[in-house]
């Protein structure tokens, strides 16, 4: 009981949800039946979605949760509806795209790893001490100033000394703008290409036809 | 909570009171899940059996055969459980669990009263319709992993139709949010505390409007009749379940009856005021917000009264599956993208309108007794707080605050004054920040 009362839970979770995210996504590279893969892809990115949680940013674990979690969901529907030839779909990787593979993957590890490792808090204990404790700030209070920050006002960064610094530091909402637009013209865009092609020959054949029928009114 | 058994075993900020309070939370909250399941299963059947001009069950447990799904519970154990010859054994045998979980997950974040709640999450409404919309994940696992072709044609409907719906759901969503500034439901289960003309359904016609095509949409996307093609017993057998047997059937049914509850729960917070009576019968005798017994016996009466209000919302539910034939899924797609998509964007824009333009709503009316518009984010900011350590970080923030740029959620708690038309409609400095923001660029 005494262990109990003294373990660090924190670590115990964090190592937890990442031994969860780091097999199911070996699991996904090991199967290859599809449906298996997108069930261990949603349990390793539901898994990142519970780092998340864990480290108080319960915005951007719900986000993590509805984009890619929900995105996967629609990847499975396609997946099942376009490829099911047989009862249960597997996938035959050839040895050329596995060699394809580990050389973008391999290359993104390890210039993530390098990023990861330049951190200082991981080098210097009392480092990581002093942003442990500033750390409570972010505490379940993370939504609001990404609002906020989307909408123009970066109250993280809103006691920046440098005046020539503070003029970059007015949040993010021209892209914010930018990526709304682009994303209503690729909603319009897909639904002009979504658009029955038949409706559009009925419409012309009603036309033909009206035209045919009473040529003199058009004149 | 977790506060409290930690000063009960005399150690501060042990893990092991955080431990045990995630347990009771979770064993609480997982009693709604069963026991409400319990008891909406015999409603339905005894809604369904006077719709259709019978008793329903009558024998079981004595009167009103209210024993009667604990019966079925336990027929169920006993039932074999089998697994088809042609399945995907893991998937199979895994897709109910996740289909329960998921339904269950998102109950963390559902308040129950003023500040009862398991995860005062800041963005809860998000975080619950993100968790609700993985439910349909379990249901399309066992469609497919069934090896079964009603079961797969039930869960390729079941998710053209999830993910279809999920688009008008967060629309509606997104107006109650607008009025109250913040996903925070508990905050916005405050905002509308008083008389029942603080309800943001009776905000104006908009709010009034989007509340149906709310209630439309979540019966949808819990997979209710009349959409419940993913089931559809006259041409799909049973569609997802059909080859489901014994305890891991009666997931399903958990599943399905807890996600009702909590769509009801939610529509309730949203729009209905929550935890707050039609009657603020506990600020008319001033138990709440008093601390104390009292003020536990006020959030006590508050608690039932948010799960009348849901318990109202499920039995509506069930009034519109016996009443109402099945869609097929054209008219179901067409349901939702040629009238709930448009309906709930022009209402969207409506409200917003209404509000900017500040035109009169009945939430504008004091009727005495209680607090109009006061946000109440004591239990929200207490325990945590702002910690004095990382005032001098943000103190431009904090002026701002008072500015009114930002939401209430980032002030520190305000000494309310309770005597009612006094105190400063949060609306209204909502409304200016965010007309501020629009006009800052």
């Amino acid at each position: 009981m005494i262990n109990l009362l003294a373990a660090n839970w924190g670590d115990f979770y964090f190592i937890l949800f990442a031994g969860i995210a780091c097999i199911f996504a070996v699991a996904v590279l090991l199967t290859s039946n599809v449906v298996r893969m997108a069930f261990y892809l949603i349990i390793s990115l539901g898994a990142t979605a519970g780092l998340f949680f864990l480290a108080g940013a319960e915005f951007v674990g719900a986000m993590q949760l509805m984009i890619y979690v929900g995105g996967t969901l629609v990847l499975l529907i396609f997946g099942v509806m376009l490829t099911a030839q047989s009862r249960f779909i597997s996938m035959k990787t050839h040895p050329r795209d596995w060699l394809l593979a580990v050389i973008v993957g391999g290359s993104l590890l390890m210039l993530l790893l390098t990023a990861a490792f330049r951190v200082p808090d991981w080098h210097n204990e009392k480092h990581a001490q002093d942003a442990a404790s500033q750390l409570e700030m972010a505490d379940s209070k993370t939504a609001t100033p990404l609002g906020l920050a989307l909408t123009g006002v970066r109250v993280d960064k809103i006691d920046q000394g440098d005046e020539q610094l503070k003029e970059g530091m007015s949040g993010y909402l021209l892209p914010f703008v930018i990526v709304s637009i682009h994303l209503l013209v690729v909603l319009i865009g897909a639904a002009y290409m979504a658009r029955a092609k038949r409706a559009v020959r009925v419409s012309q054949d009603e036309e033909t036809e009206e035209e045919e029928a009473n040529p003199e009114q058009d004149e | 909570m977790a506060e409290f058994i930690n000063s009960m075993i005399g150690q501060e900020g042990a893990t092991f009171g955080y431990v045990v309070a995630a347990l009771v939370h979770c064993v609480l909250l997982l009693h709604v899940v069963a026991v409400g399941a319990l008891i909406f299963i015999w409603l339905e059947r005894k809604v369904s059996g006077r719709i259709q001009d019978r008793l329903g069950p009558t024998r079981v447990g004595g009167k009103f055969g209210w024993l009667q799904t604990l019966a079925d519970g336990i027929k169920l154990l006993a039932k074999e459980d089998v697994t088809p010859d042609g399945a995907d054994q893991m998937l199979f045998k895994l897709a109910p669990y996740i289909s329960f979980a998921a339904s269950f997950a998102a109950f963390l974040a559902l308040p129950f009263a003023d500040g009862w709640v398991a995860n005062n999450i800041n963005s809860a409404v998000f975080f619950v319709l993100a968790v609700l919309g993985l439910e349909v994940f379990g249901v399309i696992l066992a469609g497919y992993a069934s090896g079964s072709k009603w079961s797969l044609f039930g869960a390729m409907r079941e998710a053209a139709q999830v993910v279809s719906y999920e688009i008008p759901l967060g629309l509606c969503v997104v107006v109650p949010v607008f009025l109250a500034g913040t996903m925070n439901l508990v905050t916005i289960g405050n905002m509308q505390a008083g008389w029942f003309s603080n309800w943001f359904l009776l905000h104006d016609p908009f709010t009034f409007c989007v509340f149906w095509i709310f209630f439309t949409c979540a019966t949808a996307s819990v997979n209710r009749a009349p959409f419940d093609l993913a089931e559809a017993e006259s041409e799909l057998v049973a569609g997802f379940h059909t080859e489901y047997s014994g305890l891991r059937w009666s997931f399903f049914f958990m599943a399905e009856y807890g996600s009702m509850f909590l769509v009801s729960g939610l529509g309730v917070i949203l729009f209905f005021g929550g935890w707050n009576g039609p009657v603020p019968i506990m600020h008319i005798i001033g138990w709440a917000d008093s601390g104390g017994l009292t003020g536990y016996l006020a959030n006590l009466a508050g608690c039932v009264n948010f799960m009348l209000k849901a318990t109202v919302g499920v039995t509506v539910m069930m009034w519109i599956r016996w009443t109402l034939p099945r869609l097929r899924i054209d008219q179901v797609i067409t349901t939702c993208l040629k009238y709930c998509v448009p309906l709930a964007s022009a209402c969207f824009i409506g409200a917003v309108g209404w509000e900017v333009l500040d035109i009169w709503s009945p939430n504008h009316l004091h009727l005495g007794a209680a607090p109009a518009h006061t946000v109440n984010e004591k239990w929200a900011t207490a325990p945590r707080g702002l910690p004095d350590a990382i005032e001098p970080l943000m103190p431009e923030s904090e002026q701002h605050s008072k500015d009114g740029l930002l939401p209430e959620s980032e002030q520190p708690a305000p000494e309310q004054a309770e005597t009612a038309g006094v105190s400063q409609p949060a609306r209204t400095s909502l409304l200016s920040a965010s007309s501020q923001q629009e006009e800052s660029p």
